[in-house]
C-alpha cells in the first residue's frame, strides 16, 4: 500500500536518494516542477515508462495537490 | 491523481512507493524552489527583515523600533510566527499609547511565495498597493514583497531575456 507523506518526509527521502516523479501532463510539468523530478504523466504510466525508475530505491509521486 | 499513480506503480511491482499528496502547490507555498518555465516567484524577492511585533506590545515602543529600522510597516505575529495583523503607516503615525492589538489591521491579505512576480505585480498595480504580505500556507510569515523590488526584478528579467534574444 502506498504511503502518504508530507513535505518534511519528501525532503528526508530525497536526501536518502529517493526518485521524484511528477505525474501531471507534460505542459504542466514543463511550466513548474520540483527540482530533480522526472515526468511520467499518469496516462502513460506503465511497465515500459516506469523502466526509467530504479526499483530498489524509493519512488515519490506527486501532482498539483489533492486531486 | 498521485494516489492512482502510486497504486499503479505498486501494481507494476514497485515496493517503496510514497505519495506526496499535497503536491507541488504545498511545496511552492512553503517557499521551496520549483523549476520550470513559469518564471520568477515572489518568494525570491521577499524582504524577510520586515519588523514584527506581538499583540500585547505597546504601540509607541513598536513605533520607535520600526522607525529606527527605517521601515513604515510592522507585521503582528504570534509566538509561532503566524500573521495576525499589520501596523501600517497610519497606525504607526498615531501617538496613542495602546496595545498593538488595538491599533492593528487584523487579518491582512496575504499571498504565497510561489505566486509569480508578473501576477503579483499586476495585482499590486491594479489595486494600487505598494507591498504584499507573503505567508506560507500555515499562515506563518515569509516577509514583505515591495512593489518597487518586484517591478525592478521583472524589468531586469525582461532585459535579460531581450539581451539573450538579440545576442
Amino acid at each position: 500500500m502506498p504511503t502518504a507523506i508530507d513535505r518534511d518526509e519528501v525532503q528526508r527521502l530525497l536526501a536518502e536518494g529517493a526518485q521524484l516523479v511528477d505525474v501531471l501532463p507534460r505542459p504542466e510539468f514543463e511550466e513548474e516542477h520540483l527540482p530533480g523530478a522526472i515526468n511520467i504523466p499518469l496516462k502513460t504510466l506503465d511497465a515500459e515508462t516506469s523502466r526509467r525508475l530504479a526499483r530498489e530505491r524509493p519512488v515519490i509521486v506527486y501532482c498539483h495537490d489533492y486531486q | 491523481m498521485s494516489p492512482r499513480a502510486a497504486w499503479r506503480l505498486e501494481s507494476i511491482g514497485f515496493t517503496r512507493v510514497y505519495d506526496y499528496v499535497a503536491g507541488k502547490a504545498d511545496w511552492g507555498s512553503f517557499g521551496l524552489p520549483l523549476d520550470g518555465t513559469k518564471g520568477a516567484r515572489a518568494g525570491e524577492h521577499v524582504r524577510a527583515d520586515v519588523p514584527t511585533c506581538q499583540l500585547e506590545e505597546r504601540l509607541q515602543e513598536v513605533r520607535r523600533q520600526v522607525t529606527a529600522a527605517c521601515w513604515d510597516t510592522c507585521i503582528v505575529v504570534n509566538a509561532s510566527g503566524v500573521v495576525l495583523g499589520r501596523l501600517g503607516r497610519k497606525a504607526l503615525a498615531s501617538e496613542e499609547d495602546v496595545a498593538v492589538e488595538a491599533a492593528m489591521t487584523a487579518g491582512p491579505s496575504t499571498v504565497r511565495p510561489s505566486i509569480t512576480l508578473s501576477e503579483i505585480v499586476e495585482r499590486m498595480q491594479s489595486q494600487n498597493l505598494t507591498s504584499a504580505l507573503v505567508t506560507r500556507s500555515d499562515g506563518s510569515l515569509v516577509g514583505v514583497l515591495r512593489r518597487t523590488d518586484a517591478e525592478a526584478a521583472l524589468n531586469a528579467a525582461a532585459f535579460d531575456s531581450s539581451a539573450s534574444t538579440q545576442g
